[in-house]
């Protein structure tokens, strides 16, 4: 970095600054935290089911009406539910519709979020709308919220998934504005300003890579809440359409039977239990490594 | 102290403001026409004109939201597209039960999860600590509907301990049933929120565990239980009240699921009914009065610092 310091590409030296942080690399992850390394077996296990799964298990829909309510068996594993389809299917089934509705979610409010927040903790006038806008958001509940949301759009896939992504939002937001704002008084932050770099490319290059850690270790929590939330909605009969095999649907059928064959509830229960139990697992490790000042708290 | 008090007031009304518009342009901004959405698969065109005009639909959208938000402001939320009653009728009739329920669950709450996270915090590392850490990842993944099964599975159906479900008045049928058949729907509900605060409590406790007064209570020989109540506890107050005060938004979606499970007749079960029933005036008024109850609870515990920590002076 010789010659005139006004040429300095400072960019340059954010990039090297990020590399030279400890590995973190997926294995060194594991390796310190072994809670990780099941969680994301456990995780692992659950996506391979619901990937290949329904290849071997008998039609989810399919009805046969003489083996109503049938407790587990060697043929019926996780037993029948009252209109005899098989249990074990449609748990299998209900992993790919949690599995499809978390990871969207947790997606899509991470983008959108990250999008408002980049934004509006940069530019202050856009900051303090935003913010009330978000404070006005976090204060109605989430779940009346997404009923609320459903009930007026029709219940589809697409239309639960966007009503669980409304309430997450503000959350991103809030965090991906915290770490703008701690940024933005960054001396290279403060030096790319002075060089003239214009604010998409400051935005892009500088800010954006310090939200990632934190951001992926948020994802991994609103995938759990999300599936959860899903869960809940087709439980309350106000979520994906009955017809659909979620394991929300699943349970809410069972309700109506539980004194006589509660497994109908309690294996999907478990599964999403599980399932959830494995993302929330990832998600502190992640959060131990990439995010050590959160951890200490923790 | 007045000035702060006042401002702090001041600044929940552009918060309670976009909570109102939100619900306000959720209705009117929906694909579709809302009115025949409300009206359902079998309505006639006089049902969705019917509910065009229960809703005020047909004037210009700037007229409907000074004419709505004028309702509001005189506690008006409606009138039910059903029942034709309105819509703070029916909530008052439905308050109780829930009422009570969210009350015996910050109680229960309370009363196991700030000295669960002490304990956690003061025996670092211990079995409880484990135990403590254990029981908040597991409450966090745990659905609270399973969780309710699972209890009335073993509790009521296999023990015959506690009733299956249903709900009793304190004031009509009496303590003893009502206490009988709150106890399920209470640690239901009380699980998630029981994690989250002993899991603050812990970190909180444990920062202020390593503070020099801390060590200068024990050096003078004051008893460990005095140092955790009057050092630690106290001065780990504020986070954990500010957590008590955002699991309240955790604590009303519970309460839909929770009264669902347990056939409890509170606001809960009025917000499932008015959805399959499509009668928006309820599920938007009832909205309006959780997110109220939300920004109320914040507010007065962000005056309640003051209190527990007098170095915040305004």
């Amino acid at each position: 970095m010789a010659g005139n310091p006004g040429q300095v590409d400072f960019s340059e030296s954010a990039d090297t600054t990020l590399s030279s942080r400890k590995d973190v690399s997926l294995v060194a992850i594991m390796w310190r935290h072994p809670s990780v390394f099941w969680g994301g077996l456990l995780l692992a296990v659950i996506v391979v089911i619901a990937i290949v799964g329904p290849l071997f298990t008998v039609d989810p829909v399919a009805l046969n009406p003489i083996k109503r309510l049938k407790s587990p068996s060697a043929e019926f594993w996780f037993g029948t539910d009252f209109l005899g389809r098989d249990v074990l299917a449609r748990v299998v089934h209900g992993a790919r519709i949690s599995l499809v509705v978390g990871l969207a979610v947790a997606v899509i409010a991470v983008v959108l979020g990250l999008l408002i927040g980049l934004v509006s903790g940069y530019l202050r006038w856009l900051d303090a709308i935003m913010m009330r806008v978000m404070d006005g958001l976090m204060a109605i509940p989430g779940i009346l919220l997404a009923i609320a949301l459903i009930s007026l759009s029709g219940a589809t896939l697409v239309t639960v998934v966007i009503a669980i992504v409304i309430p997450e939002i503000p959350r991103v937001v809030r965090l991906v504005r915290s770490v703008v704002l701690s940024v933005r008084e960054e001396p290279y932050v403060e030096a790319a300003i002075a060089s003239g770099t214009r604010l998409i490319p400051i935005l892009w290059r500088h800010i954006l890579p310090n939200t990632i850690a934190p951001l992926i270790v948020q994802a991994t929590y609103i995938c759990g809440s999300a599936m959860l939330t899903e869960a809940i909605l087709g439980f309350l009969g106000a979520g994906i359409p009955p017809e659909i095999p979620s394991w929300g649907n699943i349970m809410s059928e069972g309700r109506t039977y539980f004194q006589l064959t509660p497994w109908i509830i309690f294996y999907p229960g478990i599964a999403l239990a599980l399932t959830v139990l494995a993302v929330n697992t990832v998600g502190d490790g992640l959060r131990d490594t990439l995010d050590p000042r959160i951890a200490r708290k923790m | 102290m007045l000035a702060y008090i006042f401002k702090r007031i001041l600044a929940t009304v552009p918060v309670m403001g976009v909570v109102a518009l939100f619900v306000f342009l959720m209705l009117r901004l929906s694909p579709g026409d809302p009115a025949a959405v409300i009206a359902g698969d079998y309505a006639t065109a006089e049902d969705i004109a019917r509910i065009r005009e229960n809703l005020g639909l047909n004037e210009p959208i700037v007229v409907q939201f000074t004419k709505w938000l004028g309702q509001l402001l005189q506690g008006d939320l409606g009138i039910s597209i059903f029942t034709n009653l309105p819509v703070t009728t029916l909530i008052a009739q439905r308050l109780e039960p829930t009422l009570l329920l969210t009350l015996t669950t910050i109680v229960f709450t309370v009363a196991v999860a700030i000295p669960l996270g002490t304990l956690a915090a003061w025996k670092q590392g211990s079995l409880i600590d484990r135990g403590v850490m254990l029981f908040s990842v597991a409450g966090f993944s745990i659905p609270v509907f399973v969780l309710g099964y699972i209890l009335i599975y073993v509790l009521s159906i296999q023990l015959k301990l506690l009733p299956v479900q249903g709900y009793k008045s304190p004031f009509t049928d009496g303590l003893w049933p009502f206490l009988r058949h709150i106890t399920l729907p209470t640690i239901t509900l009380s699980v998630i929120y029981i994690a989250l605060i002993a899991r603050m409590t812990r970190a909180s406790v444990m920062e202020v565990l390593q503070e020099d007064y801390v060590r200068t209570a024990r050096a003078k020989g004051q008893s460990e239980f005095k140092v955790l109540m009057k050092h630690a506890v106290r001065n780990a107050a504020v986070p954990i009240v500010t957590v008590i005060g955002l699991g309240i938004a955790l604590l009303i979606g519970g309460v839909v699921v929770t009264e669902s499970v347990y056939n409890i007749p509170g606001l809960g079960r009025l917000v499932l009914d008015a959805v399959l029933k499509r009668d928006y005036p309820i599920i938007q008024g009832l909205i309006l009065l959780f997110s109220f109850i939300y920004i109320l609870i914040n507010l007065l515990i962000d005056l309640a610092y003051t209190v527990f920590d007098p170095r915040i002076r305004y």
